[in-house]
């Protein structure tokens, strides 16, 4: 019994060890990737800077009168603050997935030694320095431009906010293994993934902050896991937040993600299993 | 030495549910709601052993069953019933030691990164298998000079040929030194000459090895060169197991007798050798059974204003051809 045990734990450490080793190689070959992508970066860039429009949009708004607690200065915040959060936790293994899954490539990364999501995971946490590189110095001047006074000072929630940068990572990129490994059951996961982002543009605070919408939405939407890949992460980062709200939020960060963990694991295996059976 | 046998199958059978719809947006909308399924039976009750450092040609027209069977023993697809192992393990369960020591390459599915040289995903690789620096430097530089990969391998992926990408996608396959070389139609595409250094390289790298190679190929040529050892298979069965040149013999008791004349010669004065195949001024071909060749080749040489002749076995074509229509 005891040697089960020491003999499990034995084979995490291992795996957990050759991992760490691998990272590595896998974190250059996603930047490698990341630059040989350069077009295509700059159209993601493009249509990463929703934000900068919903900001024109809402201040124009707040310009007359403010919008609840929001003033031009506080819409201007926010939505940098957006801008920021989804630079360095958006997530796109979906499509990789599933073109993966069609031309049946797939089949080669089962055949290495190394899980698949691992793999995924240490190409995408590549992508995010390059991204960080170009997104973060023009985020900077426009918050010179405008006051910087907006984000918070608050050294309790500058602390919680990589946290909480993480934590919005976990979700998105495991919301993106599950629905990727769909992909094994429907002939075209990305349908799906095109509604999930059609909720999270309204349910996460992309377009309007939370706060601001109508009493049912906002409560539906605490009960969904949008809110804390983006809203939640920005209101730290602007102070938003109380602290005790962001170690709330935080646990909720956690607990979402064990769950898409959890969900992510079980649909892999099931998808596998069926596409061991019917070939790929 | 190894006593275990390298690839052990045991009545393996594979069968698929496939999805069946007629054409037509009427079909379309009925299969929403009611989904038509087919069995395919892909293969059926194979058996076969190889030892270690074989090299086996795996034959077979297209459906035949080649690639789900080779997709069974990279651990790729379980079998429906059966037995497999390969090197002492249960491929299905694609353990970690089982997938250091097999390689599967596919003519048609690559795994080099498109977008990066070739020696971005040797390096990968040498990270996720696990390759010590040392041994990682040792099979590079053999690799390098067997493939001539040296002015490839800094080019991204996407501009290499076919051909030059194919070497690349073996070497990426091999960095980690198989033992169980699992190959589907690695050459697919390739000009002559190409074909030529792929085959040369399998053979110098099981030669060095001691790798077992199972290989499937369009190109009779490749088999011919490549393995002592052939496996046909027709509709999921067996239908040879053994040297190609038994065969050879089996299919066609026959050989080809090409005559270079001096001056043309009557039909009727050559029908009395064999059946005439080829009939020109200069040259004939005859077909002749195998007990009557010599009598045939003393009667040409005496008869027949003859400048050269040459015998020869019917191109392996046409054998497999006679092989597969016989097929039940």
């Amino acid at each position: 019994m005891t040697g089960a045990v020491t003999g499990a734990v034995t084979g995490a450490v291992k795996e957990l060890g050759r991992i760490v080793r691998v990272f590595p190689a896998l974190l250059k070959v996603g930047l490698a990737e990341a630059i040989a992508y350069r077009a295509e970066f700059v159209v993601w860039m493009l249509t990463t800077t929703l934000p900068l429009v919903m900001l024109a949009l809402w201040s124009a708004v707040a310009r007359e009168a403010p919008v609840g607690r929001f003033g031009e200065a506080e819409f201007t915040a926010y939505f940098l603050g957006a801008l920021v959060v989804r630079t360095l936790t958006g997530s796109w293994v979906v499509w990789e997935m599933n073109q993966e899954i069609r031309t049946g490539t797939l089949s080669m990364r089962l055949l290495r030694p190394i899980h698949p999501f691992v793999a995924y995971a240490g190409e995408h946490l590549a992508a995010i320095p390059m991204r960080a590189a170009i997104a973060l110095p023009a985020v900077f001047v426009m918050v010179a431009l405008v006051g910087g006074e907006r984000f918070t000072r608050d050294p309790r929630l500058l602390a919680l906010a990589p946290l909480a940068l993480a934590g919005a990572w976990a979700i998105t990129f495991l919301a993106m293994l599950v629905i990727g490994s769909l992909g094994l059951f429907i002939q075209k996961s990305v349908a799906l993934f095109e509604v999930w982002l059609g909720l999270f543009a309204v349910l996460s605070g992309y377009l309007v902050p939370l706060e601001l919408l109508p009493p049912w939405l906002r409560a539906v939407s605490a009960w969904l896991p949008f809110r804390y890949m983006l809203g939640f992460p920005v209101e730290v980062l602007v102070g938003l937040a109380t602290p005790a709200q962001a170690v709330a939020g935080l646990a909720a960060q956690a607990a979402w993600a064990l769950g898409l963990a959890v969900l992510a694991a079980v649909v892999w295996r099931a998808g596998l299993r069926r596409f061991e059976a019917h070939g790929g | 030495m190894p006593t275990e046998p390298a690839i052990e199958v045991a009545e393996l059978s594979k069968e698929y549910r496939v999805h069946r719809r007629a054409p037509g947006t009427r079909a379309t909308l009925r299969s929403i709601f009611r989904r038509q399924y087919e069995t395919v039976q892909a293969v059926s009750g194979l058996s076969f052993r190889v030892a270690a450092g074989e090299r086996i040609g795996f034959l077979g027209p297209n459906g035949a069953g080649k690639t789900t069977t080779l997709k069974v023993l990279a651990g790729l697809l379980h079998p429906t019933s059966g037995s497999v192992r390969v090197v002492g393990h249960e491929p299905r369960r694609r353990e970690r030691a089982f997938l250091e020591r097999i390689t599967l390459v596919m003519g048609q599915k690559q795994q080099l990164l498109w977008d990066l040289p070739p020696a971005d995903t040797f390096a990968l690789n040498r990270a996720v298998y696990d390759v010590p620096q040392a041994r990682f430097d040792e099979t590079m530089a053999e690799l390098t000079e067997l493939l001539a990969l040296e002015s490839i391998m800094y080019k991204p992926t996407r501009q290499l040929s076919l051909g030059e990408r194919m070497r690349c996608e073996l070497a990426t396959a091999l960095l980690h030194r198989p033992q169980v070389l699992f190959l589907d139609e690695p050459t697919i595409g390739l000009d002559v000459t190409m074909q030529a250094t792929m085959r040369e390289f399998i053979r110098s790298y099981n030669e060095r090895h001691g790798a077992t190679v199972l290989l499937t190929s369009h190109y009779m040529a490749d088999v011919a060169a490549l393995c002592p050892r052939v496996i046909v298979i027709g509709q999921g069965r067996l239908l040879h197991d053994g040297a190609l040149d038994a065969l050879v013999r089996r299919l066609a008791p026959e050989k080809l007798v090409d005559l270079k004349l001096l001056r043309p010669v009557d039909a009727a004065d050559l029908a009395r050798f064999g059946t005439v195949v080829e009939h020109g001024d200069a040259r004939v071909v005859l077909r002749v059974a195998q007990a009557e060749l010599r009598d045939a080749v003393a009667g040409v040489l005496a008869a027949l204003p003859v400048a050269d002749l040459t015998v020869t076995d019917p191109p392996l074509e046409d054998v497999m051809q006679r092989l597969f229509s016989s097929a039940p």
